[in-house]
């Protein structure tokens, strides 16, 4: 089975915003970068698929020359090889734009199966995957927590909302978002890390970009629009006082 | 015009779609006509439901290949829905449903899809606010090209009680499409749920969430009583859910339900990122936590920094006179 799996870099969980000078996207010098984590579940998923029915992972990514950390980080944890679609603009660049960048070199790869997190940590479009899908001309489904290979088709268990789940089948190749803690993460070993810098790190040039069909106009802190209310005293004075409010004052009880 | 696309699961309407549907009423601003969308088989009381609303009209869609939700058949009946109709904007509730068909649909049509809006903008020009980095930043994003634009609404954000109802019902009008069942890639089974009774947290009014506070799994009764005693669902932050201490259905974050109640008393929960973009739309935000620091009193409408051991009891109490 070949094997894609779409990795992104992303600002660390602990990052502290800084805008750049103009607040139209963040100032990128010193942010600290790690594999967006939702993309890790899915490189492991497909690494667990490789040990089940053999074959062979490929990471792939887009992005300047520094996403180089998180696609090292994947080969380190067992992936085989990599792809590397490399432009600077496609750091900041939005889902749409990005899956149409990698569309192209991955298609000629002729992949049976894609999988990547169902979101981004960074900007969180929740789009890359069905769209690369739509690019590939590859059916897809989103936020899975389970992946069965039944021959030349798949079953998989989709989360829905509230405690429901659906099982449903799809022609290979497809394209599957993955969501968090569907398995336990693997870590790079020190042997892994050894046997990376000896994988392939195919690099490739972006097709054109289109035009960006959105664009960040401005970046700012989320407005604290409430003004909390502290309440203090005993156990039992508190208590009091804030049933009081929840019944009389916000009127929710 | 600007189109809204309501979702409905077994007859029932999805509760955020009357929050997108307010947003489409705010960015109408009364003067731009509103069309409400609703696929799959008929649901006559969820359209005549929406055509309390101020409204255009109501539009039906039904097809041989829409009698179950997939991808690829509601991009279909949208794509040839939009060719009929021309609308502006496109609005959806940022729901997962959404979230598996609408980015396919707007790469199908080559249309700007802009997700999990928060606000609407008019500045020189229309954007659409919208979170990064875990809520850490707002962004205004603006769509560009040529219409229809696409938007997906997030789940509290705007208030289904800020519906404006019409005078008398609107018309209800079926659309026709073409959906051809052998077209269909994905064949989904029956939806099922896995634990007997598992609430959807989404729809709940009261939620008592709690966090790492309650240090131990034993303690949970203490969380348990207390929503009890508010007549609120019990749910969790994603560290509990992890440790098997509360079933993954109960989770509230980014990697779980985002929910929008009218009350939500966040019980030992220190108030990460993670946790606070799944609940901070709801109405009132109660926070009880022993740390004064705890960034979930910057979302909270009423706080107490008291040790939680302490003060359940006491509101308990409380709240059972």
């Amino acid at each position: 089975m070949k094997i894609a799996v779409c990795i992104k870099q992303v600002p660390t969980r602990e990052w502290q915003p800084r805008l750049n000078a103009d607040h139209t996207w963040i100032r990128e010098q010193d942010v600290p970068y790690e594999m967006n984590e939702p993309d890790a579940y899915a490189l492991e998923e497909s690494l667990r698929l490789r040990e089940k029915h053999s074959g062979e992972v490929v990471v792939c990514s887009g992005g300047p020359a520094r996403v180089q950390q998180v696609i090292r980080e994947a080969l380190a944890r067992g992936a085989d090889r990599a792809l590397h679609v490399e432009a600077d603009q496609l750091g900041a660049a939005d889902a749409f734009t990005a899956a149409a960048a990698m569309a192209p070199a991955m298609a000629e790869e002729r992949f049976d199966l894609i999988l990547t997190g169902l979101q981004s940590d960074d900007q969180g479009h929740a789009q890359f995957g069905p769209v690369l899908a739509e690019k590939l001309g590859i059916p897809h489904s989103t936020i899975i927590m389970d992946v069965q290979i039944e021959g030349d088709r798949m079953r998989v268990k989709r989360e829905l909302e509230g405690g429901w789940y659906q099982f449903a089948r799809l022609p290979l190749p497809g394209l599957l978002t993955i969501q968090s803690g569907i398995n336990q993460l693997r870590y790079a070993t020190l042997k892994g890390i050894m046997a990376a810098k000896k994988k392939e790190i195919r690099k490739i040039a972006p097709p054109p970009l289109t035009a960006p069909r959105q664009k960040v106009v401005a970046l700012h802190a989320p407005e604290k629009s409430k003004r909390t209310v502290m309440i203090t005293g005993s156990s039992a004075e508190a208590a009091r006082e804030l049933v009081k409010r929840l019944r009389e004052e916000a009127r929710v009880l | 015009m600007i189109l809204m696309v309501a979702e409905q699961k077994d007859g029932v309407l999805n509760r955020a779609s009357w929050e997108a549907l307010v947003a489409a009423q705010q960015l109408a601003g009364g003067s731009i006509p509103i069309k409400v969308a609703l696929l799959g088989p008929g649901s006559p009381g969820v359209a005549r439901s929406l055509a309390e609303s101020k409204v255009e009209e109501i539009v039906t869609i039904e097809a041989p290949g829409l009698s179950v939700y997939t991808p690829d058949g509601y991009v279909q009946a949208l794509q040839q829905l939009f060719d009929q109709e021309s609308p502006q904007h496109v609005l959806f509730a940022h729901t997962y449903q959404a979230r598996d068909f609408t980015p396919a649909l707007a790469a199908r049509i080559d249309r700007p899809l802009i997700t999990d809006v928060i606000a609407l903008r008019r500045a020189e020009s229309l954007s659409f606010a919208r979170p990064m980095f875990q809520g850490k930043l707002v962004a205004d994003v603006t769509a560009e090209g040529p219409a229809p634009h696409l938007i997906t609404i997030q789940i509290g954000a705007f208030r289904a009680d800020a519906l404006e109802r019409g005078g008398t019902p609107v018309s209800i009008r079926s659309a026709t499409v073409n959906v051809d069942p052998a077209s269909l890639r994905q064949q989904p089974e029956a939806p099922f749920q896995e634990a007997k009774g598992a609430v959807d947290l989404s729809q709940a009014d009261r939620i008592v969430a709690v966090g790492r506070g309650i240090k131990q799994q034993e303690n949970l009764s203490v969380a348990e009583t207390l929503a009890k005693a508010f007549g609120a669902e019990l749910a969790a932050s994603r560290p509990i859910c992890d440790n098997g201490w509360l079933p993954m259905e109960r989770q509230i974050g980014s990697s779980g339900q985002t929910v929008a109640p009218k009350l939500y008393v966040a019980l030992g929960i220190s108030g990460a990122i993670q946790h606070l973009v799944g609940m901070k739309g709801a109405r009132v935000i109660v926070a009880i936590n022993k740390d004064v620091d705890a960034p979930i009193f910057e979302v909270a409408d009423y706080g107490i920094a008291a040790d939680l051991f302490e003060l359940a009891p006491a509101l308990i109490a409380e709240l059972e006179k």
